[in-house]
């Protein structure tokens, strides 16, 4: 399989390929985006909740009485009012129970206590200060080791029959085979590793705005979500509000990269708060709330070991993984795997055993772990992957990108089925990986090291070679809270011959309103800017499972291409009608439908369009229009080849990035433009987490990293200038080749930056420095190294 | 997120804004360019009964060059001090790095000295080039050698009723060069280490007057007198400075936090001393 | 207490709390949305605005600071039914993704155009370094700024 371009198909069309200028940024560049906080409703009240200031304890008593008190508070809700109406717990959508609002402890720093509702927000901030809360000290777990010592205290006594804080344990591969691989194998190399805890941090924070109409039985509810149809069901069961009168709306999103996937209790508190309080309520957080208590990402133990051969082929991979949860089981991830699709780490490499044990722990931290553009974990799984083949080329004295190409699944081995069950589809790494490193200029810069090193200075290459599993996904395997993981589209031309496309994903700023009309531009050849895309209203677009794990190309793209084929076909039908010839015969090129071998027999697709509200033959439907739910037969698989060439100051530890090489393919892009976006994007991501990013906890829970100038999110001045490269092998399963490719490199990268450091002592016998590779850790690294 | 209630007054003139100072004592702050204070009241940290915005009195946006000495009026910005050419050295080393350009075109080296931050630069940078604080109160005007105006931690010499209204940094006597090494961590962030320094050269070449300073390595800004009397009379180098970069490591005391270890720290504290040593005397020697 | 900010080249008159933040008067009480809150910390400058001429962060000015003075949001960089050159930089090169921190990367694009009319690479991520972005990684944002340096300096539009 080798790179393909497919033709390009008119530029007035603009369809796929063409890097087409976005449709939403008219409003973004005046100021005139719709998000959250920008809504205003007659007789909105504002919301502020109080948070727990410490990790672990109990709750004695709660005074309200001042707060309340205050002119302009209007109700102050606590735990116990919530619990009258059954919702002081609400189910995660990984099948545990989470707070809204605390009744019997605090679990973590930061949960959610009360809440206040006043006339303006600074007031609500007023009361916050007022309300009272007793606690009763309880022991603090930070870590899952911790939490899963013996004696360790039970976190979720509220949960019936808990005994400790094991949350999970699930295992993928065959142990057999792979104990046999490394009883036989020539060597073995491990690694140990802390993925550390990050933060997707948008830049726009999560908020609700509800507004429960009592007349009406509406509750119309504005939503920074990622998901709005599997919110609005999940909020009809918890709620027991009827889902047709809850209509979710996710207007505007200032970025989501999974942070806005879980329900929070502020938006199911607004909720109820407007029930009881008959007016809307809007709740939106501030960064040290966003930081401290919503999704968070990562945070994964990891020890890996690769069985090999002398030569260096890989025999056999295991893997011990432990998970730290925080203090409910929230993870949005489907089903069947605990651990999300952490068992694709196996990555890029053709080997036939693997084990992969998973277990994770609750500690006193917020809860999550899913998010932050992993793909459901597959940042941890490639990182470690990436990681350990990187180790193992410097134990066994062969070049790290030498032992890649031995490795690799071949060419011709796909569709190839790994060690855990995944079925990758198609890909060429080979080429991608020589590509990239002669773009690098390899070889020059692998003698430019060897002097280096003569003089004393220190200068690292770190490749990442990475696989993504992205499209979640296939019916018979996927579903989150047993709604199955299909995607839709709904299509309907106009007289005018202009088009309204509705999704069932939800762009947070990746281009949904211009990308997915170029997919219906190029089926149906009406130019792109004619297609109006409509998202994140639950009551004007069908159903689906929203944009997160880079799924809406493989899925919701599939849907509306697959939607804008049975009105192609509609519309050859009506052509032929138009024309007097039969539809077998009727081809379609950039908005013409003709006689096939009389092109100058054609019409219009806009002809088309208006003869199906004025003139279509006798026994045909009116109207264009259709809709398709897609059930993907398989995720899809992007791949990329990332090189980081950085230099260390020996003396201080402090490593700056020269180069980034980023080769990426995702297969067919549909806007050039928003793809690179992408990857520059999650290229800084992966800076960011290797050098800087993280959220700690000190031993009494407090958490580090709470606010921005604890989290180190880089600026411009930081982040490193990108190179980008692409080759694109279409995928041979999804209706128009296109991979996921939003998230490629944010899972592919990290583990660049960190091979890149770690190559530049790797002579010094430096093996691993842990996430984020702070200058410290590097001077001691070097300091132990010559010791 | 929000600061808690507070009485605001936006003084017309000096004495206006000493004399609301004075009523209102502890409770009430001064507020220049508030890039300090205003973080601090959002989190509610700080919670003043009462502001004096001292922005719209005139006579305190002196940047100039004056008997003898940088003189820099209270209402000086930092940015205005990173794009002018009457800065030198140190001074002029500095006042890029300080916070990030936005904060840097409101807030104000003047209020920067008198917070007092151990994590903050330009207390560094006076102790390093032996400035002095001219404080206004009811009594009149005094001026007060900085390194008896930094006290301790957020501690300044100030009396209740005083206000910062300029700080004076001498001007060299012969041939003279500066530097401030800052490692951050990001724009935007304090720093992790930052040394000052200040050198000026005698007729001979050799040191005539030498200031170091350091940032972020102890209770306040640091002023490492052992190095700066070991150098004078000396001929600047590589050895020299290294000399230095030692002992401003022991006068260093730095935590180990999520910025480092504290070993680590003391490790920066000798290179960038020994390197802002340098870029001073290269400087100087230019100059 | 009586505040009298010049937004967009239009006087608004209102009565605020000292402690109103500039950027929630903005928002609020002048109903300007497009100046938006990314922290509590004064760390990512989605709430630039130009107070004459300026950029400082609005969410660490008082309201009652800004009394007198002139603002420019966002929504006072088209002129005249014309865009500013770099919002229509930021349309052609990409510079935007969600939209979030634009408006103040935008403002200080355009004060920083003002000054330098040929600002290198270096020379714009120095200045948008108190404006953080999660989407873009800068990339764009930096060419969108040097494109609209070169089509205002040549006084194209694009």
């Amino acid at each position: 399989m080798t790179t393909v371009e497919r033709p390009l198909g008119a530029p007035e069309i603009g369809g796929i390929g063409h890097s087409v200028k976005r449709h939403e940024d008219a409003r973004l560049i005046e100021g005139q985006g719709n998000f959250l906080d920008d809504i205003e409703l007659p007789g909105m009240l504002h919301m502020a909740i109080l948070r727990s200031p410490v990790a672990h304890a109990r709750i004695v008593s709660i005074d309200t009485s001042e707060a309340e008190a205050i002119d302009g508070v209007v109700a102050v809700v606590t735990g116990e009012l919530m619990a009258e109406h059954g919702l002081a717990w609400m189910p995660t959508l990984s099948g545990d129970t989470q707070a809204v609002l605390a009744t019997d402890k605090v679990r973590f720093q930061g949960q959610e206590v009360a809440a206040v509702v006043a006339t303006d927000p600074y007031v609500a901030e007023d009361a916050l200060e007022l309300i009272v809360v007793d606690y009763e000290d309880l022991p603090v777990l930070t870590t899952p080791q911790q939490a899963l010592a013996d004696d360790a205290p039970v976190i979720r006594d509220d949960k019936e029959g808990q005994e400790g804080n094991l949350v999970y344990e699930w295992e993928a591969g065959d142990a057999v085979a792979t104990d046999a691989a490394f009883a036989a194998a020539d060597r073995v190399v491990s690694l140990t590793t802390h993925y550390p805890r990050s933060h997707p941090a948008p830049l726009e924070t999560c908020g609700a705005l509800a507004d429960v109409n009592s007349v009406t039985g509406q509750a119309t509810i504005w939503l920074t979500s990622q998901a709005p149809h599997a919110h609005r069901t999940l909020f009809a069961m918890v709620a027991g509000l009827p889902e047709q009168n809850i209509r979710i709306i996710s207007p505007d999103l200032g970025g989501g990269f999974g942070n806005k996937v879980p329900i929070y209790p502020g938006y199911v508190v607004a909720t109820a708060a407007s029930l009881l309080l008959g007016t809307p309520v809007k709740w939106i957080e501030s960064r040290s709330e966003n930081l401290i208590s919503t999704g968070f990402a990562r945070d994964y133990y990891m020890e890996g070991e690769l069985a090999l051969n002398d030569e260096g082929r890989i025999l056999a991979l295991r893997v011990r993984m432990l998970s730290d949860q925080g203090a409910f089981y929230a993870d949005a991830q489907p089903t069947q795997f605990k651990a999300g699709l952490f068992h694709v780490v196996t990555g890029s490499y053709d080997f036939a055993a693997a084990h992969i044990v998973c277990s994770g722990a609750y500690t006193n931290k917020a809860p999550g772990g899913v998010a932050y553009r992993c793909s459901f974990r597959i940042t941890e799984a490639s990182f470690l992957i990436e990681r350990l083949v990187q180790t193992a080329a410097y134990e066994l004295g062969i070049d790290p990108a030498e032992i890649r190409f031995k490795n690799f699944i071949q060419p011709d081995q796909f569709p190839y089925e790994t060690p855990t069950g995944f079925v990758y589809d198609s890909g060429d790494y080979p080429t991608a990986l020589s590509t990239a490193l002669e773009e690098v200029g390899y070889e020059a810069l692998r003698a430019e090291q060897a002097e280096a090193r003569a003089e004393g200075r220190l200068i690292g290459i770190g490749i990442a070679h990475f696989t993504e599993a992205v499209g979640a996904g296939p019916s018979r395997q996927y579903d989150i809270a047993g709604l199955k993981m299909i995607d839709s589209a709904e299509l309907r031309v106009h007289p005018t011959g202009k088009a309204i496309l509705k999704l069932g994903v939800k762009t947070q700023g990746q281009g949904h309103e211009t990308t997915f009309a170029q997919i219906v531009a190029s089926e149906l050849g009406i130019p792109v800017t004619d297609i109006k895309v409509e998202h994140g209203d639950t009551d004007n677009t069908p159903y689906g499972l929203g944009t997160y794990a880079s799924r809406s190309t493989p899925v919701g793209g599939a849907a509306t291409a697959m939607v804008a084929r049975k009105l192609a076909a509609k519309a050859r039908d009506i052509a032929a009608h138009l024309l007097e010839a039969a539809s077998d015969d009727i081809d379609m090129l950039d908005g013409k439908l003709f006689v096939r071998g009389t092109p100058e027999r054609s019409v219009t697709i806009q002809d088309v369009a208006l003869a199906a509200y004025t003139n279509l033959p006798a026994g045909m439907e009116y109207g264009l229009e259709g809709v398709h739910y897609y059930d993907p037969p398989n995720l899809t698989y992007p791949y990329g080849s990332y090189i980081v060439v950085v230099e260390i100051d020996a003396e201080t530890g402090v490593w700056k990035v020269r180069r980034v090489v980023a080769l990426d393919d995702c297969g067919v892009r549909i806007n050039p433009m928003i793809v690179e976006g992408q990857i520059h994007g999650g290229l800084t991501e992966g800076f960011a987490m290797s050098s800087m990013q993280w959220i700690t906890f000190d031993p009494d829970g407090n958490c580090i990293g709470s606010n921005f100038m604890d989290y180190l999110v880089p600026t411009a001045w930081e982040t490193p200038r990108f190179e980008l490269l692409h080759t694109s092998v279409p995928s041979p399963h999804h209706p128009i080749g296109a991979k996921g490719v939003g998230e490629s490199a944010t899972v592919g990268s990290p583990a660049a930056f960190v091979n890149a450091v770690v190559d530049a002592l790797a002579h010094l016998g430096v093996r691993n420095i842990d996430m984020p590779v702070l200058p410290d850790r590097v001077w001691a690294a070097i300091q132990a190294a010559s010791s | 997120m929000f600061p808690s209630k507070f009485d605001y007054v936006a003084a017309a003139s000096l004495e206006e804004a000493i004399a609301a100072k004075s009523e209102g004592g502890e409770e009430t702050r001064f507020l220049a360019g508030g890039q300090s204070l205003l973080p601090m009241m959002k989190i509610r940290l700080a919670t003043p009964a009462k502001l004096v915005d001292i922005n719209r009195i005139g006579g305190l946006d002196h940047l100039q060059r004056d008997d003898g000495h940088l003189r820099v009026g209270a209402l000086v910005r930092h940015a205005q001090l990173a794009a002018s050419d009457v800065t030198f050295g140190a001074v002029a080393a500095a006042a890029p790095w300080v916070s990030d350009p936005l904060v840097r075109n409101l807030g104000t080296l003047c209020g920067s000295v008198a917070h007092c931050d151990p994590e903050g630069d330009w207390n560094s940078v006076l102790l390093a080039t032996g400035a002095d604080v001219v404080a206004h109160g009811r009594g009149g005007e005094r001026n007060i050698p900085i390194g008896s105006f930094v006290q301790g931690t957020f501690t300044n010499a100030l009396a209740d009723d005083e206000m910062v209204t300029e700080v004076r940094i001498p001007l060299p006597s012969g041939p003279s060069g500066g530097a401030y090494l800052k490692l951050e961590r990001k724009i935007g962030d304090y720093a992790t280490v930052a040394v000052a320094a200040h050198l000026v050269l005698a007729g001979d070449g050799t040191v005539g007057d030498a200031g170091l300073a350091l940032t972020s390595v102890g209770p306040s800004n640091i002023k490492v007198t052992a190095a700066e009397q070991m150098m004078v009379g000396e001929s600047p180098g590589e050895e020299l400075f290294a000399e230095a970069g030692e002992l401003a490591a022991a006068a260093a005391e730095p935590h180990s936090d999520v910025r480092g270890t504290a070993d680590w720290k003391r490790q920066v504290v000798r290179t960038y001393t020994r390197r802002a040593l340098a870029a001073a005397v290269a400087q100087a020697q230019a100059s | 207490m009586e505040v009298n900010v010049t937004i967009n080249g239009t006087a608004h008159a209102a009565d605020v709390e000292p402690r109103m933040l500039l950027v929630d008067h903005i928002r609020r009480v002048v109903g300007l949305t497009g100046t938006h809150i990314g922290c509590d910390t004064t760390s990512c400058g989605a709430c630039t605005v130009l107070v004459d001429g300026t950029p400082v962060k609005a969410c660490t000015v008082l309201a009652v600071q800004a009394d007198g003075r002139a603002v420019t949001t966002v929504e006072g960089l088209k002129s005249n039914g014309q865009l500013h050159p770099i919002q229509e930089a930021f349309k052609a090169e990409h510079g935007l993704q969600c939209g979030f921190c634009t408006p103040g990367m935008m403002l200080v694009g355009a004060a920083l155009i003002e000054q330098n009319p040929a600002p290198s690479d270096d020379d714009v991520r120095w200045a948008i370094s108190g404006n953080l972005c999660r989407c873009t990684g800068y990339m764009n944002i930096v060419k969108a700024i040097q494109a609209a340096a070169a089509g205002a300096a040549t006084g194209e539009d694009k």
